[in-house]
């Protein structure tokens, strides 16, 4: 008996024209090649959102085929059906809800044996299914042969061989879709059955159930999830079903609590009779290149060892060509731009041209001349997430990240960071447990971004010399220590008990694709360019505002007197009104302190005749200097850090907690440093 | 609910590299339990220990797949050793 076999279609929820747009869904687990056939099929015609009401990226997209729209949904990468994460709901949810007219399952050829085990579950659901056969070229690599006539005949569904990042294979696969939606190929799935001993118990619970099953939720799928101890699926029935009928479901679960192994042990079977007739392993003792790499990059000594070398390869990247490059636009670029505004603006109000040209310009402007960093950054990143090494990163780093309740996953989104913190935020996405993603999601602030640096590699070498290096090396060490030492308080006290568990799949590693690693960046530097376009424009706008009401200048202004009022706190970190107004507009972005500066010692500079970083060293004492970079490194987080975090934890207490926990570790920090650095400089 | 004798059934991070065992059962939670079977861990499955250094998570080959695992879930995780 089949466990699936009595599927019927369900009657369409939502209604689409038919003949007018078809219905695509791509399912796979994840590292299959999913997202670079996704890319490939609709370049940059696509949109990506958040499913509603989740963090869970959405990515849907279209083009044509002969005449034919398709519109085509990224299914979120899912090992199985089963409610163990949001991801495996939404997937699931969507098949059975919007029903799609194809869904294609992603699997690889050179994992075929786990990634069936997801086409088990997507085989019983009632939506025609072609099975996408890709990553043939890892397979051949990994010296694995798979025949794909073979495995089409043993699944009876259509099978496709592909390579994505070669695009080999992808027209057949359109070819094939085309022809199932015109029903030239009918199909006769063979479905995985449950183990003979637990039969009669999914047909009991299967009675139990009978006439209760909203649609359009298949009845025997119901009783199957059931007795896989699925805890969406129990809590909805148990909402949806009579108590006695209830009772009778839940005597038969806690009878038979090794359902779940039961189940999935079927589902491997039925994967052993798939494999038997499509795939030849390796001889055993052939070791393929994936382990072969691994004994290096995975080992606790090497691996953090070359895991450093690619941190310092990145940086150097970074700052080779990213920071002049970032000089090069906010000089020849924003700088004229602002000129050319203030000359052309001449004529206008004073509160327009200063509104143009040092709130919009001078604002949004100076934090889009960071876009070249973030660009490099990005592009290395995706690079090494492509070739499958970032998963190596998260290995060798779990046992450091234990320090602070956390495991190896937390360490990518905190890696990201180095480059920005909104990306860092939002990257905590991987990780699991809602407890982790928060303590990361704490700690990342901490993480010195490329926008601190930027004002540590202007104020260090005025103030410090040739011991400049020493002293930025100092400050992101500090920064580093202060954040583990966060992570470790908080797993203490907020987030005492369980630990998160450490599982995770390590890819094979495989040629990077120049389209997947460029629709990564493009899309990460789009939103980040939406961002600045939008919030950080309006923040700055009312910075500006701020620093020219009421009296038109910045020395009567609300900020200056913003500035006197919190100078006493000031003072404990040696800072004056001045250092105190530019560490408070550094909220809109990090770099705009210097730009605060600037306005500030305007008419000093000009004075003086020489640059702002020199007029500067003359006007503070470098224990001054010190605690204001210290302060910089530490304070709250952008205001598009904590845009993301009120985002991400959909909470505003956790958000207020994360900057009021930063506000005094800066001012905490900024005091101590002072009062050592003025007794000791 | 341990149905092997306790000399047969050892924790998975007591395995050395290269070493291959017989995947029996798990003393882990629902969730993580979860994961692991749809990873390819059920009753019968051969498990070979790629790395192993006696500290930190372990890298085991399981149907196909490379899988890192906590030294902690790999403690609740039970094997029975392969002959050699």
């Amino acid at each position: 008996m089949s466990d699936c076999h009595t599927v019927s279609p369900a009657p369409r929820l939502t209604p689409r024209l038919r003949q007018e747009t078809t219905l695509i869904a791509l399912a796979g687990q994840p590292n299959m090649g999913k997202s670079t056939l996704f890319n490939l099929l609709t370049g940059l015609n696509q949109h990506v959102g958040n499913w509603p009401g989740k963090t869970v990226e959405r990515r849907e997209g279209s083009f044509t085929y002969n005449g034919r729209n398709i519109e085509i949904v990224d299914l979120p990468g899912t090992y199985s059906l089963t409610a163990n994460s949001p991801e495996e709901v939404i997937a699931r949810e969507y098949i059975l809800r919007e029903q799609p007219d194809v869904v294609v399952a992603v699997v690889s050829a050179a994992n075929l044996e786990r990634s069936l085990y997801l086409v088990a579950e997507l085989i019983c659901l009632p939506a025609p299914l072609v099975v996408g056969l890709n990553m043939m070229d890892v397979a051949e690599q990994e010296g694995i042969v798979v025949r794909p006539e073979a495995l089409q005949a043993a699944l009876g569904v259509p099978v496709i061989p592909m390579t994505a990042t070669r695009a080999a294979g992808v027209s057949d696969l359109l070819r094939t879709i085309e022809d199932v939606l015109e029903g030239r190929w009918v199909s006769s799935p063979h479905r995985p059955a449950v183990r003979p001993d637990h039969q009669q118990i999914l047909a009991a619970v299967e009675e139990a159930l009978a006439g209760f099953v909203p649609p359009p939720y298949p009845p025997d799928w119901v009783a199957l999830k059931l007795l896989e101890g699925d805890a969406e699926i129990l809590q909805r029935m148990q909402a949806d079903l009579p108590a006695e009928r209830w009772e009778l479901v839940t005597a038969q679960l806690v009878a038979h609590d090794d359902a779940l192994l039961a189940i999935a042990s079927g589902r491997y079977e039925w994967i052993d009779q798939m494999l038997h007739a499509a795939m030849t392993r390796p001889r055993t003792g052939q070791i393929g290149l994936t382990q072969r790499l691994d004994r290096w990059a995975a080992h606790p000594v090497w691996g953090l060892l070359i895991l450093a070398a690619m941190l310092g390869l990145i940086f150097g990247l970074t700052f080779t060509i990213g920071v002049p490059l970032q000089q090069w636009i906010d000089d020849q670029i924003v700088g004229r731009l602002a000129t050319l505004a203030a000359n052309w603006l001449a004529g206008a109000p004073f509160w327009l041209s200063g509104f143009i040209v040092d709130g919009v310009i001078g604002g949004a402007g100076s934090v889009i001349t960071f876009l070249p960093i973030l660009v490099i950054f990005f592009a290395a990143l995706a690079f090494l997430e492509d070739v499958g090494y970032m998963a190596r990163a998260a290995y060798v780093m779990d046992n450091f990240m234990h320090l602070m309740g956390l495991h190896g996953k937390s360490f990518l989104p905190l890696f990201l960071g180095f480059g920005c913190n909104v990306p860092a935020v939002m990257g905590t996405r991987v990780i699991d447990s809602r407890k982790a993603r928060l303590l990361t999601i704490l700690v990342a602030p901490l993480v010195p971004c490329t926008a601190r640096m930027a004002v540590v590699a202007f104020l260090a070498p005025a103030f410090f010399g040739a011991r400049a290096a020493l002293v930025s090396w100092g400050l992101v060490t500090l920064s580093i220590a202060l954040l583990i030492g966060m992570g470790v308080a908080l797993n203490r006290t907020i987030f005492r008990g369980e630990r998160s568990a450490f599982v995770m799949e390590m890819p094979l590693y495989h040629l990077p694709n120049a389209r997947t690693i460029g629709l990564l960046v493009w899309q990460r530097a789009l939103s980040f360019l939406q961002k600045a376009g939008t919030m950080i424009l309006g923040i700055s706008a009312v910075v500006w505002l701020l620093s020219v009401l009421p009296g038109g200048s910045l020395e009567s202004s609300f900020l200056a007197m913003a500035g006197h009022l919190l100078e006493p706190v000031g003072r404990w970190m040696g800072m004056d009104w001045r250092l105190t107004v530019a560490l408070l507009t550094s909220f809109v972005a990090k770099e705009n302190s210097i730009a605060t500066l600037g306005v500030i010692f305007r008419s000093n500079q000009m004075a003086a005749n020489g640059g702002l970083a020199q007029t500067l060293a003359a006007a503070f004492s470098p224990a001054s200097a010190l605690a204001f970079l210290t302060v910089t490194m530490l304070f709250i987080p952008c205001a598009a850090t904590v845009a993301v975090i009120r985002q991400e934890t959909g909470s505003w207490r956790w958000t207020l907690l994360s900057v009021g926990l930063l506000l005094a570790l800066s001012v905490a920090g900024g005091s101590a440093i002072y009062w050592l650095a003025s007794r000791w400089m | 609910m341990n149905h092997f004798p306790l000399s047969v059934s050892i924790p998975l991070a007591s395995l050395k590299p290269g070493e291959r065992a017989t995947f029996l059962q798990f003393d882990s939670g629902r969730g993580v339990m979860g994961r692991l079977i749809a990873l390819g861990f059920t009753p019968g499955a051969e498990v070979r220990i790629t790395q192993n250094h006696g500290r930190g998570p372990l890298l085991v080959a399981v149907r196909g797949t490379y899988v890192a695992i906590g030294r902690g879930e790999a403690e609740k995780i039970f094997v029975r050793r392969a002959a050699a």
